[in-house]
């Protein structure tokens, strides 16, 4: 991933293109040592609500990613959603290269940045200036380089005099600031994010939206984890509902979202549909008929993008399989037609 | 390009390690500016700032030196040059290896923030070590100069000796910090064997004292060590002997944490 760093300096434009990630039955097992780690203990209960009590009752570990697979390229927005503990943030962790495979293949092609808490690595008894700088150092830029690299993030995270205080006493808008300017103004042409960024002020949002939009236009890879679907609904084209650790579907963001509220509220009221927002040739009406359009619901979001290119037809193909089989060859949503 | 695969055989394995180690040495700028703001910061705020180290350590060697000189039935201009060497050096030992058990755990944050190659975490308990000590060596310097002592131009044999030390210091950082992360009893355990080390090493007493039991110390791989670059800097050279049983006790380390850290490194994420 350095020597990706070091090229992404040297001829950005001509290496854009060329983001790409593969994931093939990567499978994450956590091992767990009875009593002589807390944090590690920590850490697997929040990998493993759910799993630890059924099926790795009495295995020595627990699996925290089964058999996942799926492609993206450049322009790819993936959403990642699933309960505590389904998955996600150790799928972020695996695809950044923090955890390693225990089976299966990761393989990513560009330069890569995650942005996995607020705290992005850094030392909170240490001034931002000093965290950028630690930052820039790690992507191997010259002098002249990091200077310009804490102008851009100071001027972007508005964050004043409070560059030069330590990171310890910052607000936690602000440590979203921080981190989110920092993270995205090395430019990765893929980036991963966890979803502390709702975090944010709305107005932080709008900004962060505006300057993550120029990034990904750019032909590069956004993956975002979250539980909140309006987010995903506007960021991400395509979804993977992650459950246990595995695929439980894999499609257009609308389609898998409205299950996945589905099955998270079940017996909800049946609501006004939005008519631009659902295919009427949507085989699944009946069952849809409850559905509450995510992005609806959040007032200080603004109204989905309705004309969604794909219409239905293609959509229906992956969307009836309930525990749906990780889709090798499909990268983008609804790309049959 | 970042590739990642189940794979656990030993090429693979050999080849992450090797890649880890290359890319941390690429990132040296980082282990420096990580070593340095760990030592700004201990200080922050403070009015001598890392001259605090400086101040302790003369105090400790000025007071020791004169007691233990006492004790020891030694004249004070023969013996206080000896402890303040010493103490320095096994200073920067100790403080090594009690920071080696840690370089992993204490930076995991980071480790599970970015990735980042594991062996800039030995980098940077290494050179964080290295500042303490230049601001210790100031002490001997003042020490040297007051009893107008020089060592003579045997000092340049300290050289190979320090770096045997460099390499060792990676190698056993490394190899501490991935045990050190997978059971958390090390720290307390490499704490009590460095104390014990530190009483039957010839650190406050002189090696000349066993008599003619001396010919065990060589065995002994604290000493080994720590003569290779303590004896150059009092004026005189470390027996065949001992320059023997220092590199055979590196290479035993290097072998041995190269072993344990191919094996390790892909897992230390986990245990943290």
């Amino acid at each position: 991933m350095l020597r990706s760093f070091r090229r992404l300096r040297a001829k950005r434009p001509a290496d854009r293109s060329e983001a790409r990630v593969d994931v093939d039955h990567l499978t994450v097992f956590f091992p767990l040592y009875h009593g002589n780690s807390r944090s590690l203990k920590k850490t697997v209960f929040a990998a493993a609500t759910g799993r630890l009590g059924r099926d790795a009752q009495h295995r020595p570990g627990v699996q925290a990613l089964r058999d996942i697979s799926f492609h993206l390229r450049s322009g790819d927005r993936l959403g990642l959603i699933g309960s505590n503990g389904a998955g996600k943030t150790t799928l972020l962790r695996t695809l950044a290269g923090i955890y390693e495979p225990v089976e299966g293949r990761v393989r990513v092609q560009g330069s890569l940045n995650a942005l996995l808490n607020t705290q992005l690595g850094m030392n909170p008894d240490q001034t931002g200036r000093e965290n950028i700088m630690l930052r820039g150092l790690y992507d191997g830029l010259t002098r002249v380089q990091l200077a310009r690299l804490a102008e851009d993030v100071s001027s972007f995270a508005d964050l004043g005099d409070f560059l030069d205080l330590p990171v310890r006493i910052y607000s936690s808008g602000m440590m979203v600031r921080l981190a989110f300017a920092l993270a995205t103004a090395i430019r990765p042409q893929i980036l991963l994010m966890d979803e502390w960024i709702l975090a944010g002020d709305a107005a932080f949002l709008d900004r962060a939206r505006a300057r993550l939009e120029g990034m990904v236009r750019g032909a590069d890879i956004l993956v975002l984890s979250t539980h909140d679907t309006s987010i995903l609904q506007d960021w991400c084209e395509r979804v993977i509902w992650l459950d246990q650790g595995r695929v439980r579907e894999d499609g257009p963001a609308r389609d898998v979202l409205r299950h996945y509220q589905q099955a998270m509220t079940p017996g909800a009221p049946v609501d006004d549909v939005p008519v631009d927002d659902v295919p009427v040739d949507d085989r699944s009406v009946d069952v849809d008929g409850q559905v509450q359009d995510p992005a609806a619901s959040d007032p200080k979001e603004e109204i989905p993008q309705g004309g969604d290119p794909q219409g239905g037809d293609d959509e229906s193909t992956h969307r009836d399989a309930g525990p749906s089989i990780p889709r090798a060859g499909l990268h983008r949503a609804g790309a049959g037609a | 390009m970042l590739e990642l695969s189940g794979d656990r055989s030993r090429h693979a394995l050999r080849a992450l390690a090797v890649q880890d180690v290359l890319d941390g040495l690429r990132l040296w700028r980082l282990a420096v500016t990580l070593g340095w703001l760990d030592i700004k910061l201990r200080y922050r705020g403070s009015m001598l700032g890392p001259f605090w180290l400086t101040l302790s350590t003369a105090v400790m060697i000025g007071s020791l030196g004169v007691l233990y000189a006492a004790l020891f039935h030694m004249n004070v201009r023969e013996y206080l040059p000896f402890l303040a060497l010493s103490q320095v050096l096994w200073g920067f030992l100790s403080t090594l290896i009690s920071d080696g058990c840690t370089c992993f755990t204490g930076s995991e944050a980071l480790i599970l923030s970015v990735r980042m190659p594991l062996s800039v975490h030995a980098f940077r308990v290494l050179v964080r070590g290295l500042l303490i000590l230049a601001h210790n060596v100031v002490v001997i310097v003042a020490v040297y100069i007051y009893f107008s002592i020089w060592p003579g131009d045997v000092l340049a044999m300290a050289v190979p000796g320090m770096l045997v030390w460099m390499l060792d210091a990676v190698a056993l950082t490394l190899l501490l910090g991935a045990i050190g992360s997978r059971y958390r009893d090390i720290p307390p355990i490499v704490a009590s064997v460095v104390q014990i080390a530190f009483f039957v090493t010839p650190v406050i007493w002189k090696p000349q004292q066993l008599g003619v039991h001396a010919w065990v110390l060589p065995y002994n791989p604290f000493f080994a060590l720590l003569e290779v670059v303590r004896a150059p800097m009092l004026g005189y050279l470390p027996s065949a002997m001992t320059w023997l049983m220092a590199v055979v006790y590196s290479v035993l380390l290097l072998g041995f944490s190269w072993w344990l850290f191919t094996r390790a490194r892909g897992r230390v994420a986990f245990w943290l």
